[in-house]
């Protein structure tokens, strides 16, 4: 994902399939305090401007399978 | 031990659904407070973190089968005093006022009600007050955890005019095994519900209290409050005050605030070097850094 | 919030308390029109923010409407302490008998409305206090109880005042109660308050001061009755364009608050400090260490990473900043990571070495081990709670200056 790129402390993978499901990008549009996920028609579009402000809440990976989405703390390693 | 709170205080929160008011709850909860209820209008039948929601301080006094003993009302600006003065109305008798903005005409109206009916307000503009192992009442300290390592209990009576700088003092006295007996956020604003003076006799007469540290700031008359009340009570606790906020004092910072709402110079009587020689006249001893407090503490108590 | 004599005199008026025929006038023009309608002897008064008009040549008296009129153009040209008036006052010359002072105060050890009167007008209330005592009269209103008369007849009798004097100024001073509780007034004075020739009350010079906080819940005398816009904020000095651009950044995002202010400071050493009384207490200690602060700043209520950023990246870019310091007492709402987060972002975006831009960065408390693992990463000099604000304020200062 390019846009990922721009951030400077978080990343965040979400693997395929998941990354294509409309219903996964729908509730993680939803859970996200601080706005970082778009649904559109072809899944979940990460919105990398949004990215520095995750505050490592986790909703994100509750709320997807298991195992489908990480959070990258660039700053570890 | 403590004042005000203990391990019995029963309280709710006005305003439980709003997002500071959520963590607030939690936090006071995981350190083992009694919160038996929350308010906010229209919401009755919701829970908040296991605490039951109603619609009005009336309901929740009905459904706990009793007389509650404190409020924390953090509801916007303009409905604050209307919330205040319903809980003194339905028989709570401490309210922790946490809003901020509150024009000082609605905060004397509900000041005057509770001395008219034998309440007592703390704030508003404040964090609430911890009696350290027993009772958090309000966003003092943070979460449980972060709450228990600055606050142990102990002998000094905390009183401060800013929320976080209540937390960096206590700490310090924790740190050097002197702890706090109850440890106070009093406010920011230009006229809250319990000054330095108004709070020294609950401080008095608990014998576990053995000295007062306050953290002060410019604007007001609280610090020459409290010097008065030294000097006519001949009070058993010896007093170390900080004073912030120096560079006020400079000609070009006339008529500026910094920081708190109550903190602007406006007279002669409440800049920080005329309200040090005053807390000093009285016997009070004024430190320069927060670090000195621990020192000048043990030293008063001949420890 | 502060408000012109002509505003003052005219919040006086609506409350019921006699005013005389006054004009606002932003022209020679307007000026000689008021004093026209008056017709006859006329003072023009400045319309400035700021006190000593009378001494500055800010107040002249005229028999005709061309002099008023040629008072006025000189008035209205004239800066006082600063401050261009926004017009002149024209008003009836009075005959005045005796001075009088009625004012109403906060009494923040009380918690009450402070009632003041004076038979002894026209001067400083401070003055009169402190040189005859006797002539100054006081007492407290209820902020539940309506205002009763009897309670301003009390203050305004305990100065010796008796007769009629004291029947047409006792429902003066209830008024200028009244009107200091319903509109959330700081201040309220008339001085002077004249009694007239023919023996009639009028408030000559009315001086007004609303809550900042209650400016939202007064828009009706302000926006309709006064018609004062909304952007006419009346600070004390104008907001200067770090200030500016800290406010709109605040602004632009509800999480959190930050506050920048740099009016009268201009160091090397920048200061991303917080909250209320922590950075009072750091711009202190900074200062007392030999330390030249370039701003003041609060941080405060958990601010997105953006605004940290935001704020970091105006005190960089002030003129002489050579480092910053990144300083909080102990945090339990706003995240040590997130303004770890936010003062290295800005570092970077301006092509700044976090580990040598930042001196220290001294926050302890919510999520500080997740923020020591960020500092670190980029060799930012971290220190925890065991690291006094004081010594955090001392190494900053030294590492600016060595």
């Amino acid at each position: 994902m390019s846009a990922e790129q721009e951030s400077i402390f978080i990343g965040i993978e979400i693997e395929e399939p998941a990354a294509s499901d409309p219903e996964l990008a729908r509730k993680l549009e939803e859970v996200c305090p601080v706005s970082i996920f778009e649904a559109t028609d072809s899944g979940t579009e990460i919105i990398a401007s949004r990215l520095d402000e995750c505050v490592l809440c986790g909703l994100c990976v509750e709320a997807a399978p298991a195992g489908a989405v990480t959070i990258v703390k660039k700053y570890e390693g | 031990m403590s004042i005000l709170i203990d391990a019995d205080t029963t309280f709710i929160v006005q305003g439980i659904t709003g997002r500071e008011a959520v963590n607030l709850t939690r936090e006071c909860l995981d350190y083992g407070s009694k919160v038996v209820g929350g308010v906010t209008p229209g919401r009755k039948g919701r829970e908040v973190h296991g605490v039951p929601v109603f619609d009005t301080v009336e309901q929740a006094v009905e459904n706990h089968g009793g007389p509650i003993d404190g409020s924390v009302v953090t509801v916007p600006p303009g409905f604050t005093k209307d919330a205040v003065i319903e809980a003194l109305a339905n028989g709570i008798r401490l309210v922790v006022v946490v809003t901020e903005r509150i024009p000082r005409g609605d905060v004397a109206e509900m000041v005057e009600y509770a001395d008219r009916v034998g309440a007592r307000i703390i704030g508003p503009n404040c964090l609430g007050l911890i009696a350290p192992g027993l009772c958090k009442m309000g966003g003092i300290g943070g979460p449980a955890a972060d709450a228990a390592k600055a606050y142990e209990p102990g002998v000094v009576g905390v009183m401060s005019r800013s929320g976080g700088m209540t937390t960096e003092i206590s700490s310090t006295l924790t740190a050097a095994g002197l702890g706090v007996s109850t440890a106070i956020s009093i406010g920011g604003d230009a006229i809250i519900g319990s000054t330095y003076a108004e709070l020294m006799p609950f401080f008095e007469a608990d014998q576990e209290t053995q000295a007062i540290v306050i953290y002060s700031e410019p604007g007001g008359r609280m610090e020459a409050q409290l010097a008065e009340w030294v000097a006519a009570n001949d009070s058993r606790l010896p007093i170390v005050a900080f004073m912030a906020g120096k560079f006020m004092d400079d000609e070009e910072m006339k008529g500026m605030s910094f920081g708190h709402a109550g903190t602007i110079v406006e007279g002669k009587e409440d800049s920080a070097t005329e309200k040090i020689a005053r807390l000093q006249e009285a016997g009070i001893t004024v430190v320069e850094r927060i670090d000195e407090i621990p020192e000048a503490v043990k030293e008063g108590i001949g420890r | 919030m502060r408000f012109y004599e002509y505003e003052a005199r005219k919040i006086v008026e609506l409350a019921g308390i006699p005013v005389t025929e006054y004009g606002f006038c932003r022209t020679p023009e307007e000026a000689r029109a008021a004093a026209e309608k008056i017709d006859g002897p006329t003072v023009v008064k400045s319309q400035v923010l700021t006190g000593g008009r009378m001494k500055a040549g800010g107040v002249q008296f005229a028999d005709t409407p061309d002099e008023a009129a040629t008072h006025a153009e000189t008035i209205l040209g004239l800066e006082i302490n600063g401050h261009m008036p926004r017009g002149v006052l024209v008003d009836p010359k009075a005959e005045v008998k005796q001075e009088y002072y009625a004012g109403v105060v906060w009494d923040g050890t009380a918690k009450k409305p402070l009632m003041l009167f004076s038979d002894m007008g026209g001067i400083d209330i401070e003055q009169v206090a402190e040189e005859h005592p006797d002539h100054v009269g006081r007492g407290h209103i209820s902020n539940l109880d309506p205002v009763f008369d009897f309670q301003a007849k009390q203050v305004i009798a305990r100065t010796g005042v008796t007769g009629s004097q004291l029947t047409r100024a006792t429902p003066i001073l209830a008024r200028l109660a009244e009107l200091f509780r319903e509109k959330d007034m700081l201040l309220a004075e008339i001085n002077p308050l004249a009694e007239l020739t023919d023996g009639r009350f009028v408030a000559l010079d009315a001086h007004m001061e609303m809550e900042g906080e209650a400016v939202g819940r007064q828009a009706k005398l302000l926006r309709e009755e006064l018609e004062i816009a909304e952007d006419d904020t009346r600070e004390s000095y104008e907001p200067s364009d770090f200030e500016r651009r800290v406010k709109e950044i605040d602004a632009s995002d509800h999480r959190g608050v930050i506050q920048g202010k740099d009016h009268n400071f201009d160091g090397n050493l920048g200061l991303v400090i917080g909250a209320g009384g922590g950075s009072l207490t750091l711009t202190d200690a900074v200062r007392s260490q030999g330390g030249k602060p370039a701003n003041y700043s609060e941080i405060g209520g958990n601010p997105s990473v953006a605004k940290a950023c935001g704020l970091a990246r105006e005190v960089l870019q002030k003129d002489g900043v050579e480092k910053i310091a990144v300083m909080m007492s102990i945090v339990s709402n706003t995240r040590v990571d997130i303004v770890a987060r936010g003062v290295i972002k800005a570092c970077l975006e301006l092509g700044l070495d976090p580990s040598e831009t930042i001196a220290v960065f001294r926050i302890p408390g919510a999520w500080e081990e997740e923020g020591a693992k960020i500092l670190d990463y980029y060799g930012v000099e971290y220190y925890d709670r065991s690291v006094s604000l004081w010594d955090a304020a001392g190494r900053a200062v030294e590492k600016v200056q060595g």
